[in-house]
C-alpha cells in the first residue's frame, strides 16, 4: 500500500537522491550536524516542564519576523513615528494584525521569561557547573526588558512619550554623570528626532545583536551540559530523544502560545495607539503592566532617595540573583535560600502590581485623565483618516486645531469660571457654583424656551448669580428677567405664539443640528418673526421695544441685537466685545472684553465657538 | 639548532603575536572611535540660554490669584528640522497682590511628567507618582515623592505683556538645575 509515509522514505533513499545527499554532507557534513542538534539524549525522557526555553526561542523568531516587516513600513522622526505607525494600523492590509503580535509576544514572552527562569531555579539548573549558562540566561533577560522598555516609545504616542520620559529622567539622578547619561540616551536636551534614531537602533539593531550572540552562547552551554534531571535520586524514567520526543512537547508549546498571541490580537484589535506624542499635553504616564512594579515603587521614595528606590534596589535586586550560583555552591542551604529569594521577589513584584492597579482604579483623577487621553486618540484617527489626512507637519497638528477636542479644553480653562456646560466645566467636571449661563447648545430652541420660562430664568441654568436678577438701586431686578418673569400667566395661545418667536429667533443661529428643523418649519417661523413685532397676547411689551431682529435696529441701547442671534459670527463678535453697543453696552455684567485682554487667541474664540454649535468636522465612520 | 635560533623564533613568535593584537585594535578602533563620536555628539551641545518669550496679557490673568495655564511657543530645533512657533513647554501663572506673576514650569521636578492646578484641592498635582505642590509657592507637600518645589520662572510685566523666561530643568534631583 502506497502511504505518504512510504512514498517519502522512498524518494529520500532512492539511488538519485542518496548520492544528492551524499555529496552535500561530503562537502558540508550537515549529517554530523543535524545528528548534534536533532539526537541529543533526553535523561530521564522528555517532558513539558523543559518547553519554557524553546517557546522563548520560538517568541524571539516570531518578533525578528514581524519587527523586520514593521520595521519597512516604520520611520523614526518626531513628525513621522506615530504617522507611519497610524499608516501601519489602519490603513496597510493586516498591519494591525502584524503590529499586535509584535505587541503581544513582547506581553507573552515576559511571563514566559519568568517562567523558564523559574523551572531553572526550582530545578536547580543553575548549579555547578551550569553557572555561566544561568549568568548568560539573565543577561538575555536583562536585554529582552530592554527591547521591551525602547519599543515602547517608538510609536511617539502619548503613552508610549511620557511614560520613556520618566524613564530616562531616572537615569539622570545618577551621581555625576546622570545629566550626560541621559544625553547621550535622549539623544540631546530635548526629545525628538535623534530619541526616535536612538531608541529605534537599540531596539532593532543593537540589542537584538547582542541577543543572538548570548543566546548562541546559551544554547552551546545548554548543550554542553544537557539537560538538568528533575529528579536526580529517585528511580529513573527512560532516557528519550530531543527529535522527535521533546520537540513534539516543545511545538505543541509554542502554538499554544501563539494561539493565546493571536486572541489578545484579536480581543484588542491589534496594539494600542494613542494620540500623537505633545509636550503641553498631559498624560497620565503608565509604563506597561511588567513595570509597573517598579512604577509603585517609585512613589515610596520620596526626594532624595529617588536614587534609592528608582536605581540603587532594583540594581541590587538583579545582582542578588546573579550570586544564586555562588550562594547555592557556598552553603548547603544556599539552594532553599535561592528559592525563598526568588519567591520573595515574586511576591513583592505581584503585591506592588496589584497595588498600582488598584491604586489606578480608584483613582478619579486617573480614570478622569484616562477617559480624556481615550477621547483624543479616537478624534485624532479619525481626523487622519478624513479626506484632508495628516500634514507634513505631523498630526499632533491635527488635535491642536480641532474644535472637538480643543474647545471643552479652552471652555474648561476660559470659560468654566462662571459658564457651565450641562453642568460641567466643558471637560466633565462638575462646576458647582456657576454665575453666568450654561451654554449647553446656546441658540438652540431648546435653550432658547429654557430662557424664557418664568421658572428657568433665574435657575443656574441662565441668569443665576448674575446682575441681572439683582435689584438694582429701586429694587428692580433687569429688564429682561421682568419680561421673563411677566410671562407667568400667559394664555395657551400666548405660550404656542412664546415658541414661534422661540422657533424665529433661534433660527438666526443657524445651528446645523436644528438645521432640518428649521428648514421644515419655515412658514412656522415666518409669524414668529411678524410676532416678534407685534407682540404676545397678553403682554404689553413686544421683543422689538428692545432688540433688533429681521434686519431692524432696536431704538433701545445697551440690549443685544437679536440680528443673527447666536449664529457663528455673532457668538465670536459677543465673545470678543459684549460690552459693544451691539451687545450689553454698558449693562456687560462681568463677561471681559477678550478682544482686549487677549485671553483668548482669535482661533481659540473659533474653536469654543464652532464646539458650542457643535460644528466641528464629522465623518461617516465616526459619530462623537 | 643553535640556542640563538630557537630564541630568535621566539622572539619572532611574540613579535607576530603582539603585531596582530595591536593591528586587530587598531582596524577595530577606528570605526569604533568614530562611532563613540557620533554617540556622545549629544554632549556637544551646550544647554541653551533661556529667553523671555512673550507669554500673554496681564488683564488676562485672573486677580483673584487663579492659576492659568499657557502654552509657550518658541522657534524649536529638532536635529535637522527647525520648527517655526512649535510648543515646547508650558507654565502655569498666577497673579500675585502686587501685579507681579509668579510663573511655574508645569514639568514635574520628580520625573517629568506634567502637573495640573486642581481646582477644588487649590493645589498643583501630577498624576504619575501623585507628587502635590502648595498653591502659594509651589512647595512639594508632605509624602509628595519629588525632591524639590515646582521649578519656578522669572517673570516680567511690560506695557500689560506677561513675559516668562522660559526654561527645563533636570528632574528626580534635589536642585534646580537647566536641562
Amino acid at each position: 500500500m502506497f502511504t505518504v509515509k512510504s512514498l517519502l522514505k522512498d524518494w529520500v533513499s532512492s539511488r538519485s537522491m542518496k548520492s544528492t545527499f551524499d555529496w552535500l554532507d561530503d562537502r558540508t557534513g550537515y549529517r554530523g550536524l543535524l545528528k548534534e542538534v536533532l539526537f541529543e539524549s533526553v535523561p530521564g525522557g522528555a517532558r513539558w516542564r523543559y518547553v519554557w526555553g524553546s517557546t522563548l526561542t520560538f517568541g524571539l523568531m516570531v518578533q525578528i519576523i514581524t519587527g523586520l516587516v514593521l520595521w519597512a513600513a516604520y520611520s523614526p522622526s518626531s513628525q513621522t513615528a506615530w504617522e507611519s505607525v497610524f499608516y501601519i494600523q489602519h490603513e496597510m492590509t493586516g498591519g494591525w494584525l502584524l503590529r499586535g503580535i509584535h505587541h503581544y509576544t513582547a506581553q507573552v514572552m515576559t511571563i514566559l521569561l519568568v517562567l523558564h527562569m523559574g523551572q531553572v531555579l526550582i530545578d536547580g539548573a543553575y548549579k555547578a557547573p551550569r553557572e555561566v549558562n544561568f549568568w548568560t540566561g539573565l543577561i538575555l533577560l536583562l536585554l529582552i526588558l530592554s527591547i521591551s522598555l525602547t519599543g515602547y516609545l517608538l510609536p511617539w504616542d502619548q503613552k508610549g512619550y511620557w511614560a520613556t520620559k520618566v524613564a530616562t529622567n531616572l537615569a539622570g539622578v545618577v551621581p555625576v554623570f546622570g545629566e550626560h547619561i541621559q544625553r547621550v540616551i535622549v539623544g540631546g536636551p530635548d526629545y525628538g528626532h535623534h530619541t526616535l534614531t536612538r531608541f529605534f537602533a537599540l531596539h532593532a539593531g543593537v540589542l537584538p545583536v547582542l541577543v543572538m550572540m548570548v543566546i548562541v552562547g546559551h544554547i552551546y552551554l545548554f548543550r554542553k551540559h544537557g539537560i538538568t534531571p528533575a529528579h536526580p535520586g529517585k528511580k529513573k524514567r527512560r532516557d528519550g530523544w530531543f527529535w522527535p520526543d521533546q520537540i513534539f512537547r516543545d511545538a505543541v508549546a509554542c502554538l499554544a502560545v501563539m494561539m493565546v498571541v493571536l486572541i489578545l490580537t484579536l480581543r484588542h484589535h491589534g496594539a494600542e495607539l494613542t494620540a500623537p506624542s505633545n509636550p503641553a499635553e498631559r498624560f497620565p504616564a503608565r509604563p506597561d503592566w511588567y513595570f509597573m512594579f517598579l512604577f509603585e515603587f517609585l512613589k515610596y521614595f520620596p526626594g532624595k532617595s529617588l536614587i534609592i528606590g528608582g536605581l540603587i534596589l532594583p540594581a541590587l535586586a538583579v545582582v542578588g540573583f546573579f550570586a544564586m550560583p555562588i550562594v547555592a555552591s557556598k552553603w548547603p542551604w544556599g539552594h532553599k535560600a535561592n528559592l525563598i529569594y526568588s519567591g520573595g521577589f515574586l511576591f513583592i513584584f505581584a503585591t506592588l502590581t496589584a497595588m498600582a492597579f488598584n491604586h489606578d482604579a480608584k483613582d478619579k483623577e486617573y480614570q478622569f485623565a484616562k477617559k480624556i487621553a481615550q477621547r483624543d486618540a479616537a478624534r485624532v484617527m479619525e481626523l487622519a483618516q478624513s479626506p484632508e489626512g495628516i500634514p507634513p507637519i505631523g498630526a499632533v497638528e491635527l488635535l491642536q486645531n480641532d474644535p472637538y477636542t480643543q474647545g471643552p479644553r479652552i471652555f474648561a480653562s476660559k470659560c468654566a469660571s462662571c459658564h457651565t456646560y450641562m453642568g460641567h466645566d466643558g471637560m466633565g467636571k462638575p462646576q458647582n457654583e456657576p454665575s453666568a449661563p450654561d451654554l449647553y447648545r446656546f441658540g438652540s430652541r431648546q435653550w432658547l424656551a429654557g430662557f424664557v420660562d418664568p421658572d428657568q430664568i433665574e435657575t443656574i441654568k441662565y441668569f443665576h448669580g448674575t446682575a441681572f436678577v439683582e435689584p438694582d438701586e429701586n429694587g428692580k431686578k433687569s429688564r429682561m428677567v421682568r419680561f421673563v418673569k411677566d410671562l407667568e400667566n400667559l394664555s395657551e395661545e400666548g405660550k404656542a405664539q412664546l415658541s414661534k418667536i422661540v422657533a424665529a429667533v433661534s433660527a438666526q443661529a443657524d445651528l446645523s443640528y436644528q438645521e432640518e428643523m428649521d428648514a421644515k418649519d419655515a412658514a412656522l417661523i415666518q409669524e414668529g418673526t411678524d410676532l416678534f413685532f407685534e407682540g404676545i397676547e397678553g403682554v404689553d411689551a413686544t421683543c422689538a421695544d428692545c432688540h433688533g431682529f429681521d434686519g431692524e435696529e432696536s431704538e433701545a441701547s445697551f440690549t443685544p441685537d437679536l440680528n443673527g442671534w447666536a449664529s457663528r459670527q455673532w457668538t465670536i463678535d459677543f465673545t470678543k466685545n459684549p460690552s459693544h453697543p451691539k451687545f450689553y453696552g454698558k449693562n456687560n455684567d462681568r463677561m471681559p472684553v477678550f478682544e482686549e485682554e487677549k485671553i483668548f487667541t482669535d482661533k481659540q474664540i473659533e474653536m469654543v465657538v464652532d464646539w458650542l454649535r457643535e460644528d466641528w468636522v464629522r465623518f461617516a465612520s465616526g459619530d462623537n | 639548532m643553535k640556542k640563538s635560533d630557537s630564541a630568535k623564533d621566539d622572539r619572532r613568535e611574540f613579535l607576530e603575536k603582539a603585531g596582530s593584537i595591536c593591528a586587530g585594535c587598531a582596524m577595530l578602533g577606528v570605526p569604533a572611535a568614530a562611532g563613540i563620536a557620533v554617540v556622545l555628539d549629544p554632549l556637544r551641545l551646550p544647554p541653551k540660554d533661556a529667553e523671555f518669550i512673550d507669554v500673554t496679557t496681564l488683564d488676562s490673568l485672573p486677580p483673584d490669584g487663579t492659576p492659568q495655564k499657557y502654552v509657550i511657543k518658541a522657534d524649536k530645533q529638532d536635529a535637522w528640522s527647525r520648527f517655526p512657533d512649535r510648543v515646547i513647554g508650558a507654565v502655569y501663572l498666577r497673579r500675585l497682590k502686587n501685579d507681579t506673576i509668579q510663573a511655574f514650569n508645569v514639568v514635574c521636578p520628580h520625573l517629568g511628567c506634567a502637573i495640573e492646578y486642581r481646582d477644588v484641592e487649590k493645589d498643583y498635582f501630577c498624576p504619575c507618582h501623585n507628587s502635590d505642590f502648595a498653591l502659594e509657592d509651589g512647595a512639594q507637600g508632605r509624602g509628595s515623592p519629588s525632591a524639590r518645589p515646582l521649578d519656578s520662572l522669572e517673570t516680567k510685566v511690560e506695557e500689560g505683556q506677561v513675559w516668562v523666561k522660559f526654561q527645563n530643568f533636570q528632574t528626580g534631583i534635589a536642585e534646580k538645575k537647566p536641562a
